[in-house]
């Protein structure tokens, strides 16, 4: 019966469906105009930033862990013997405390290369009477790091190492690790710009569109239209501006992320290295684009539901 | 035909309207509108017809008084049930108001559409309507490229497509030659004896005379007289058929 009917339909009716029928209550621009490019921008802009929160946030997540229950115990002793006794008896004590998993004193080499950018390398540059060095105690407590317990270790090393001097190793990293967290409100603060910025384009592109066929809309409320017909037929055209603008600022956000990602893992930085996107990241910057679809749809249907409000 | 069956469809009563803080451009307005009549709204131009007509199509509130229109109150009716109503009525604008960008298919096929009727229900009728005001071979034309009476044609054909409980037309044969004028006042004859009220608003005397038994409604500066006493119930009088236009009336069909 359907089949019949459509063979009798004429022939400028019969290749669209009834979805397209409401599309044309009111003149599509059909990706014309600059919304999709707008919206490509703001897209790219939006994954930009995103992708910079997340590799700030797994940095700071990575180095956070690493130094989570760590302490450092100096010995700050100007005898290089009583420093070297005073640094075997804290290892001794602190491998007694049950708290404490692992104890490592840090060997002279390795102390020598942590200054090397510092002082030199040359075994005569360095008068070690004259710039004494302290030794270094490389401690794993379980658990998190508090005042009270770097007291309690203080307190238990002072009768074998006076000079002993307790740091939990996350201070060092404090001031780091507050800029990263400073650094990641502003990229959410972007985020959460851009999406007000694509939603006011797309309010204005609705708006303009509204005036542009007031009379047609006019005529379909005359006629018995309601609200939501007309509604439906602008979310329907912004999705698709939205969809396509969404996909090709996708496209150019991920080539500019890996083009970034590439250069600052050729730096080979740890902490620039612990910063890369992993699936779940890239997952998330994917649902950009969606997102941005969904808020120009919503966008959409509000402002023209809230301007047939004005109209009988 | 034209026999008024029992309750009210519209209902005016003590209706005022005015644009902005000008006086008044209907004052004191009341009449019912019963099922399956046939009205014309005559007055001179700026005696207020257009406005009335656009309180009758639901276009504009009115300033003051109260509208029944199928036993509801169309004043305080929310928005959202007056696409209900105005799906009951069939409109033919003054300047027709047909959708530019659409062809005069599809501005016929307008209000089936948005009634939500089935694609395969709107093809062949709307082709036939078409057919019938003579432009079975301008369907895929858009209104630009339409003539002043095809156009008209085209706005009468989407205002009596759904078959309205009521048409409103507003100077619908302005534009059109005296042959096909007559042919549409037939059209309207034929929906008014399927049931449809019909209210005609024009300034052409001679109109009124092709019509028989139509009711009469005369506006002089916003306010209405009853010459026919088309506004009381029942009817005091109705107009008498002219002479020789009964045979014509019975001729001319269409639906």
């Amino acid at each position: 019966m359907a089949g019949a009917a459509t063979a009798t339909m004429p022939w400028w009716s019969r290749r669209r469906g009834a979805n397209m029928r409401e599309a044309e209550l009111v003149p599509q621009t059909r990706l014309s105009g600059p919304m999709p490019w707008v919206i490509a921008i703001m897209v790219a802009l939006t994954v930009i930033a995103s992708a910079a929160g997340l590799a700030l946030h797994n940095a700071a997540a990575a180095a956070s862990a690493e130094l989570r229950g760590g302490v450092t115990v100096q010995i700050v002793e100007a005898l290089p013997e009583k420093r070297a006794r005073e640094a075997q008896a804290a290892v001794r004590r602190l491998g007694e405390m049950p708290e404490v998993g692992a104890v490592r004193l840090v060997p002279e080499q390795e102390l020598g290369s942590l200054i090397e950018p510092w002082l030199g390398s040359e075994p005569d540059a360095v008068d070690a009477e004259a710039v004494p060095v302290p030794a270094l105690i490389d401690a794993r407590i379980a658990g998190e790091v508090t005042g009270a317990r770097l007291a309690a270790i203080q307190r238990a090393l002072a009768d074998v190492a006076p000079s002993a001097r307790v740091d939990a190793q996350s201070t060092w990293l404090k001031p780091v690790l507050d800029a990263i967290e400073s650094l990641q409100w502003l990229a959410i603060a972007l985020v959460a710009l851009l999406a007000l910025a694509l939603a006011a384009a797309v309010l204005l592109s609705v708006r303009s569109a509204l005036g542009t066929n007031r009379d047609t809309i006019e005529v379909v409320h005359l006629l018995g239209g309601t609200d939501a017909q007309i509604a439906r037929v602008f979310v329907r055209a912004t999705a698709l501006e939205a969809a396509v603008g969404g996909l090709l600022g996708m496209l150019l956000a991920v080539v500019v992320v890996l083009f970034l990602a590439r250069r600052f893992g050729s730096l080979g930085a740890g902490m620039v290295d612990q910063g890369a996107l992993d699936w779940l990241d890239w997952a998330m910057l994917g649902l950009v684009p969606v997102v941005a679809v969904l808020l120009a749809m919503l966008t959409a249907r509000l402002t023209v539901m809230r301007s047939l409000r004005k109209i009988l | 035909m034209n026999q008024a069956a029992d309750g009210e469809i519209i209902h005016f009563d003590n209706v005022g309207l005015r644009y902005g803080t000008d006086r008044e451009v209907l004052s004191d307005v009341s009449f019912t509108l019963f099922p399956g009549s046939f009205y014309f709204l005559t007055g001179t131009s700026g005696a207020g017809k257009t406005s009335l007509l656009k309180l009758l199509y639901l276009a504009q509130r009115p300033s003051r008084g109260m509208i029944r229109m199928f036993g509801a109150d169309a004043i305080t009716l929310p928005r959202e049930r007056l696409p209900a109503l105005r799906r009951r009525l069939g409109v033919v604008f003054q300047d027709f108001r047909l959708v530019p960008h659409l062809s005069a298919f599809d501005n016929v096929a307008l209000p089936l559409r948005v009634a939500g009727v089935p694609e395969r229900d709107i093809v062949k009728p709307v082709a036939d309507m078409l057919e019938w005001v003579g432009l079975g071979d301008r369907m895929p034309a858009r209104p630009a490229t339409l003539s002043g009476g095809e156009q008209q044609r085209v706005a009468i054909a989407r205002a009596v497509i759904g078959r309205p409980d009521i048409l409103v037309a507003d100077e619908p044969t302005g534009n059109v030659d005296p042959d096909m004028a007559v042919k549409l006042l037939r059209l309207f004859e034929a929906l008014n004896r399927l049931g449809t009220t019909v209210v005609v608003a024009t300034h052409d005397v001679h109109l009124l005379q092709k019509v028989p038994d139509c009711l009469i409604m005369r506006l002089d500066k916003g306010r209405l007289s009853d010459p026919t006493g088309a506004l009381r119930y029942p009817p005091r009088r109705r107009m008498a058929p002219a002479p020789g236009e009964q045979g014509e009336a019975e001729a001319g069909n269409g639906l």
